[in-house]
């Protein structure tokens, strides 16, 4: 097992040297010299210029400063912010908790919600529930979901008022950050109200993040789940005298979840992806809307540090599902 | 399989355009019309896709307003069939007084042209490099195969976003970079199609035949991967509206006053909650022509794939 | 009485194209204690007739009988969950390829153990016990071991061992076997008909072999039932069927065996004219 892990991780090495020398360049195809814009609008002199450029680095051959930088990723230093002036890897460590809470409640609920949806789906196959479940699905897999999140504070925001429409917690709750996750801090703080205040705060872009996952889940349990209720053991468990329900729910729906755990593992590269809009939507202090405030600010050195760190998350996630995807495939495991 | 043979045959002995071969695409494409005709949603997506693609064509025509026309007097005009609504707005005015309608008939040029270079260009790319990584292996394969991986690393949405931050705001370098992030799909696609029908009997007896290089790999082999390419690429198709409709929606994509639907979006954000319908008409365009796309990709793929067909 | 009693059972299937008849009339009974073999080629419907018993078919299929029961029980009409008490129990059934019959991601001994602990009120104790012994009867060695292994893990007649054990498990009154030896290398076809056999006479069981392999009907069917195309050919007893076979499908069958092969060409049943035979099928 444990040789696997580790083969596994230094597949992922050139993979991630890839990624960084992709997010280096970024850096040097960017119009623009890096120094002029540190100096912004004051403009330099020419001395000054050059004690920047070799105090940065940048009068070193590429391939130098390209190692120099590599040098530091070894060491946890991915850069300082130019505009908070702080580091970046510090910054990233204080907003991800925010998209680690999002992410995890909108994959809870894209699964929970995702495999019975796909499971009752397949056992009533060509039903009007059969129907309805994929014809939903279909709609939530086309989702423009920077509109769907403008629709749901609209509708309860706007109308109903039931739900904030930005941030996670309402201003009138202060509490020092202790996991990061809004909705234990708030709990600890032990502060009335305020875990009522996180929660909903926390409801809709959770939902809103959740509408492809949980569509492309129940899609691919439905798919999977047909192709198993075809399976010999699955007559055998019949002809067995088992109740449907363990059939189905024990039988059928364990050997299906195999490539379900799959395309769980691939979401998470779409929930990334989604963060971006759904922070931005929700004001949601998170890395998705960090690298867009990023990309807009021109701070590249957020960009180059934030793009490693998600690519490498990305990544990091992949390769636990396969390994989880060895765990609950015997076939795989011996 | 029985669909292949012909074709497979004809390609081993070097025949082509004959009648015989023009008559078994024909039978093939009325086959395809079969299956794919029985599934419900894939001829009710083809059908509002051919619509909306009319609607593209006939803007000028269709269209009451100039889409860029701003009427001062008529700002945030709600729809007809609301409370201080006319019909000279069917749907209302933005903020500007620019009919939506307008805007939204020729948003739909926007986005199946979007659509249609995203995957032309990617379609072209990936399965050119895909072709050749897969026929040729070796240190070309890894090489590429690695590069692939290194861009499907990253989140499509964010790369993109970075891409024409780079490049600069617009349509052009945005349909750039969604064409870039999208093009690994279809290289690894292309590439496995091409090793395991690389293999066959019919490409080994058509090198004998004294085929060359590049007509085996792309009239020989090519045609026999098309299935899982043409499902690629309507998915594809309705990504990039999707993704050029995101980009545009976090500025980074056309430029307003472009009545891309994404854009327009952009600009209605302030107003969600004073005025439903600047937020609501785009968004639904945009849902319905993914939707429209997505149908037809659905019936597609199992009109095309033999394994999913009922028997 | 007889054990299972069918009278002019018929099945149809659904499909895209039209109504499906895969049986047509096929009557037939078991004693406790007897074998009866099945035979027909492929597609004649012989497997879909005991599914039907068993209430395995898809719901795309119609199952019409003038008479089916079990011990003189109707079995036709009977609600899903009184059926689910029989069936298991009373009456199991093998299929045609062991290893895709097992679910691979459950050890065998977890999948040997549900069906006790569904018909049975044994504990987790007793029912590990009866596994063991069960395993034990149908010649796995080291079945302590065995039960905690995956289907992957074995061989296809290890694989059939644990589908006989499973099916046994209940002490049933009548085993269905679909082509239980079809997917077996031929000196494992040997063993486990013997197991079948040796088994079905140490319980006194019924037994229904269904095959489309004449020299296992000669080894093994106290009686036998002809099928083709969903119809009932002959029905006979084994000595008077190879001695004297009636119909003209049933003799395309026995020179269709090797050792009955004239020339230097094996005769095939498309050799014979069948259609202008008379058929001496039905009831």
């Amino acid at each position: 097992m444990l040789r696997f892990l580790l083969f596994r991780l230094a597949l992922l090495i050139p993979t991630f040297v890839g990624v960084s020398i992709v997010a280096f360049a970024f850096i040097r195809l960017l119009p623009g010299d890096p120094i002029m814009m540190l100096a912004g609008e004051r403009g330099i002199s020419a001395e000054r210029y050059a004690e920047l450029q070799a105090a940065y680095g940048f009068d070193r051959p590429i391939i130098v400063q390209y190692l120099d930088y590599l040098w530091g990723l070894l060491h946890g230093d991915l850069g300082t912010s130019v505009v908070t002036r702080r580091p970046v890897l510090d910054e990233f460590f204080t907003l991800f908790p925010a998209t680690l809470e999002l992410s995890l409640c909108a994959i809870t609920l894209a699964v929970f919600l995702g495999v019975p949806l796909g499971v009752i789906a397949a056992v009533k196959r060509g039903s009007w529930v059969d129907q309805s479940i994929m014809g939903t699905a279909l709609v939530g897999y086309s989702m423009p979901i920077f509109w769907w999140g403008l629709l749901l504070i609209i509708l309860f925001s706007g109308i109903l008022g039931w739900t904030p429409v930005s941030g996670r917690i309402s201003l009138l709750y202060f509490f020092p950050p202790v996991t990061g996750f809004m909705l234990i801090d708030s709990l600890l703080s032990g502060q009335d109200g305020a875990f009522r205040s996180a929660l909903s705060h926390l409801v809709l872009p959770s939902i809103v993040l959740a509408t492809i996952p949980l569509a492309v889940i129940a899609r691919q349990t439905r798919s999977a789940m047909l192709e198993v209720l075809g399976e010999d053991y699955v007559r055998t468990a019949r002809s067995k005298g088992l109740p449907p329900a363990r059939v189905i729910g024990l039988h059928a729906l364990r050997n299906a979840l195999i490539p379900v755990i799959t395309t769980i593992g691939l979401q998470i590269g779409v929930l990334m992806a989604g963060a971006i809009l759904t922070e931005t939507i929700f004001s949601w202090p998170g890395i998705g809307k960090w690298m867009v405030d990023s990309v807009f600010k021109r701070d590249y050195a957020v960009v180059q540090g934030g793009l490693l760190l998600i690519a490498g998350i990305i990544m990091l996630v992949n390769l636990i599902v396969d390994v989880l995807y060895g765990l609950v495939n015997p076939r795989i495991r011996h | 399989m029985a669909q292949t043979n012909p074709k497979q045959a004809d390609a081993a002995i070097g025949l082509e355009g004959g009648p015989a071969v023009a008559a078994t695409r024909r039978a093939m494409l009325a086959e395809f019309w079969h299956y794919f005709r029985q599934n419900r949603g894939a001829v009710i997506g083809l059908f509002i896709f051919t619509t909306i693609v009319i609607i593209a064509i006939l803007a000028p025509v269709l269209a009451p307003h100039s889409p860029s026309m701003q009427n001062r007097g008529a700002l945030l005009v709600p729809p007809v069939w609301e409370a201080g609504g006319t019909w000279q707005y069917v749907l209302g005015t933005d903020a500007i007084g620019r009919d939506i309608l307008s805007r939204l008939l020729y948003g739909a040029r926007f986005s199946l042209f979007i659509g249609l270079v995203v995957v032309t260009l990617s379609v072209t790319v990936g399965v050119t490099i895909g072709v050749f990584a897969g026929y040729f292996r070796g240190v070309i394969d890894v090489a590429v195969m690695r590069l692939m991986d290194v861009i499907l690393a990253f989140p499509s949405l964010l790369l993109a976003l970075v891409l024409v931050a780079i490049l600069g705001p617009g349509l052009m370098n945005a349909m750039i970079a969604i064409a870039l992030v999208l093009q690994p799909h279809f290289v690894r696609l292309t590439r496995a199609a091409v090793m395991s029908e690389k293999g066959r009997d019919y490409v080994t007896a058509a090198r004998v035949a004294g085929a060359g290089r590049f007509r085996l790999m792309f009239k020989t082999i090519l045609p026999n991967c098309t299935a899982p390419l043409i499902v690629q690429a309507t998915l594809s198709f309705s990504t990039a509206i999707l993704d050029a409709a995101a980009l545009g929606f976090l500025g980074m994509g056309a430029q307003p006053p472009t009545p891309e639907w994404g854009t327009m979006l952009a600009e209605a954000r302030e107003f969600i909650l004073r005025a439903w319908w600047v937020v609501t008409f785009p968004g639904l365009a945009i849902l319905i022509t993914v939707l429209a796309i997505n149908l037809v990709g659905d019936g597609l793929r199992d009109a095309l794939d033999p394994k999913l067909k009922r028997s | 009485m007889a054990l299972l009693e069918i009278e002019n059972l018929t099945v149809e299937f659904d499909t895209s194209g039209g109504t499906l008849r895969a049986v047509d009339g096929v009557s037939l009974s078991v004693e406790a204690g007897e074998v009866l073999a099945i035979v027909g080629e492929s597609g004649s419907g012989k497997s879909v007739s005991m599914l039907a018993v068993m209430g395995l078919l898809p719901w795309t299929a119609t199952v019409k009988a003038d008479r089916m029961t079990f011990q003189g029980r109707d079995i036709l009409n009977l609600s899903p969950s009184d059926r689910r008490r029989i069936v298991g129990k009373d009456i199991s059934m093998i299929f045609q390829e062991p290893v895709a019959s097992l679910n691979p991601c459950f050890t065998v001994g977890f999948q040997i153990e549900e069906t006790l602990k569904t018909h049975t009120d044994l504990d987790r104790k007793a029912r590990r016990q009866r596994a063991v012994e069960l395993f034990h009867s149908v010649g796995l060695p080291d079945p302590e071991r065995r039960l905690g292994s995956f289907p992957h893990q074995m061989s296809g007649g290890q694989c059939q061992r644990v589908m006989i054990a499973i099916a046994l498990a209940c002490g049933p009154k009548l085993l269905i076997a679909d082509e239980p030896t079809t997917a077996l290398d031929v000196t494992i076809q040997k063993q486990i008909l013997d197991l079948l056999l040796d088994l079905q006479a140490k319980t006194g069981m019924g037994l229904i072999l269904i095959t489309h392999d004449m020299a296992v009907v000669a080894e093994t069917a106290d009686r036998v039932i002809v099928q083709y195309m969903g119809r009932q050919m002959e029905e006979a007893d084994v000595l008077t069927l190879f001695e004297s076979p009636k119909h003209a499908y049933t003799k395309a069958l026995l020179s269709a065996l090797p050792e009955n092969a004239t020339g230097d060409r094996l005769p095939t049943v498309a050799d014979f004219d069948l259609e202008n035979t008379p058929s001496t099928g039905g009831a």
